[in-house]
């Protein structure tokens, strides 16, 4: 049995970890995986393509989530919501980066714990809401913020977002993996309840808040650590023009780079 | 009347068609040509694709790839309305602005759990195996038709505006369907065999502790490897999780199950192939580093890692 697997399909792995550490096209890399790996696997050109071909339709699901959101979110920025979000997280003293997305990393992990996956996701919450508000948070306290540390931010609450969807979905017993898992152990002949399988979710998901919420006090502590001393002007006015021109310059600027 | 996929996909297209034409006619764009058929080619897609024979999409796919892959999908000059007036127009819709926003995941969470009750002569009204995506699709709509009322502005503004967010995403929004076609391909071709085949052959897997962190670390290897936790998961459980921890240790199966897809989930956390997790939000929130979000989640995955293999060799057995 051992000599029959085929190693060679490999190199689609291969391809994959090379183009990505010399920094090619993601794009660029992954289409050349496919087609290395197809041909390793002994493919006729015709079939190579037939196989990229019906693989991406049979995919097309998978960019709705991404695309279907952005009008009615680029609409509402156009008029006002990230600032908006900015704005009403500054009315909040008691706010900072950090409390603001243990709170987001607990409400998430929770309503993805019970099914409600939906309640959050990168193009409808975290780019218009979740990621303004931790940056006006702490433009609230420490004034006008380096470009890093703006990035640091909004890194953080991409990072928050995913991790109360993964730990949070997977003790949520109508989940699709679960079913997948149940499906799969019982195919190789274990028998296991779906509830089974759920509750043993439950201590990963608690040390998964536990360890991410203990990184974003740190984070605060970093922040207090990094701008607390150079320039507190705090409470810095939210319409302060120098933060306004500064956030302008610094989407413009992205913009190109993208 | 049934709501399935189909119509989500040819709303998809329509979008992508008019940001590609929209593209296409702006003289202004560096590079009008490229960029604006590289989503005139994905609008076909979900407009026609799967009337079109397999291989003839797998040019198409191709084509994209090289167009993006050399440069072709560069952005646009965002035309955005000034700072200062955008602060003012937040000022006077106040917190109004966020409802819109916010009937996405409403209307999305109304759809899931009423799907079951919407059913007119037998015929369900949404695709049953599909709900949340579909309540997802409507509560977009919805949104888009309630933020025209309360902005005042029109739909025709908000075609300009996905626009200017398609052209920001650039080919980061096509990445994750196409890690997802490599998934499938990959299957097809075994290479989950052969990784499972590597992973079990050169290990000694008589210490209990060694068996386990196999099973855990080669869930979170294999993920980064296939970017998809639910890829990773039939080969490790196939190959080490039954034959070894199951068979030889007798581990809890419902407790190893879980922990070894969390393990996965970690090793989610660490790859550029989850783009849609890690590599899009990069896009969306304008990092100048695509690996930002990776970099930050990294010492939480790991720490949650080894969290799971302690759990799993105190609890399992």
């Amino acid at each position: 049995m051992q000599t029959a697997v085929n190693l060679w399909p490999l190199i689609g792995v291969a391809v994959i970890v090379v183009g990505f550490v010399l920094r090619f096209n993601p794009m660029l890399i992954v289409a050349a995986a496919a087609v290395a790996t197809g041909i390793a696997a002994g493919f006729s050109p015709q079939h190579i393509l037939a196989a990229i071909g019906t693989g991406f339709i049979k995919t097309r699901n998978i960019p709705l989530i991404i695309l279907l959101p952005l009008a009615v979110i680029g609409l509402l920025e156009r008029h006002g919501l990230r600032e908006r979000a900015q704005m009403w997280i500054g009315s909040i003293k008691a706010a900072t980066a950090g409390r603001l997305l243990i709170v987001y990393l607990l409400v998430r992990e929770l309503t993805a714990a019970v099914g409600l996956t939906g309640l959050g996701g990168h193009p409808q919450m975290v780019r218009p809401l979740i990621a303004p508000m931790a940056e006006g948070a702490t433009e609230n306290r420490f004034g006008r913020l380096p470009d890093a540390i703006r990035f640091r931010l909004r890194a953080f609450a991409a990072a928050t977002d995913n991790v109360g969807l993964f730990f949070g979905e997977d003790i949520f017993v109508a989940f699709g993996a679960i079913v997948l898992m149940t499906t799969l152990l019982k195919e190789a002949g274990v028998s296991v309840e779906p509830m089974h399988v759920a509750v043993w979710g439950i201590p990963t998901a608690i040390c998964a808040f536990v360890i991410h919420a203990t990184r974003l006090w740190l984070l605060d502590r970093r922040l207090e650590r990094e701008l607390g001393g150079a320039n507190a002007q705090h409470p810095a006015n939210g319409a302060d023009p120098g933060t306004a021109a500064d956030t302008h310059t610094d989407t413009a600027r992205a913009g190109d780079e993208a | 009347m049934t709501i399935t996929l189909d119509y989500l996909f040819w709303l998809t297209g329509i979008v992508l068609l008019i940001v590609g034409g929209m593209i296409v006619i702006d003289r202004e764009h560096p590079r009008r040509f490229s960029a604006g058929g590289f989503w005139l080619l994905y609008a076909a897609v979900f407009l026609v694709g799967d009337r079109l024979p397999p291989p003839v999409v797998g040019v198409v796919v191709i084509v994209m790839a090289l167009i993006a892959g050399f440069g072709g999908v560069t952005a646009g000059k965002p035309k955005q309305l000034p700072e200062a007036q955008r602060r003012a127009s937040a000022q006077r819709l106040g917190n109004r602005l966020f409802l819109p926003a916010l009937t996405i995941p409403f209307v999305t969470v109304v759809v899931t759990l009423g799907a079951g009750h919407l059913v007119f002569g037998g015929t369900p009204l949404v695709d049953p195996k599909n709900v949340t995506l579909i309540g997802f699709g409507i509560g977009c709509v919805i949104a888009l038709g309630y933020a025209c009322v309360t902005t005042r502005d029109n739909v025709g503004q908000s075609m300009k505006e996905a626009r200017r967010l398609v052209d920001a995403l650039s080919w980061a929004a096509v990445l994750p369907q196409l890690l997802g076609m490599l998934g499938l391909v990959f299957s097809d071709a075994g290479v989950g065999k052969a990784v499972a085949h590597l992973s079990t052959a050169y290990i000694d897997m008589d210490l209990r502790f060694v068996a386990v962190i196999v099973y855990c670390v080669g869930m979170a290897l294999f993920t980064i490897i296939m970017g998809n936790g639910f890829a990773a998961f039939p080969v490790m459980t196939g190959g080490v999780g039954v034959p070894v921890l199951y068979g030889i240790f007798h581990v809890n199966p419902a407790m190893m199950a879980a922990i070894g897809m969390f393990s996965g989930y970690t090793g989610t956390l660490m790859t550029p192939m989850a783009a849609n997790f890690n590599m899009v939000p990069a896009a969306l929130l304008e990092l100048p580093d695509r690996n930002a979000v990776i970099r930050v989640q990294i010492p939480t995955a790991i720490c949650i890692l080894v969290a799971n293999i302690l759990l799993l060799n105190a609890f399992g057995f």
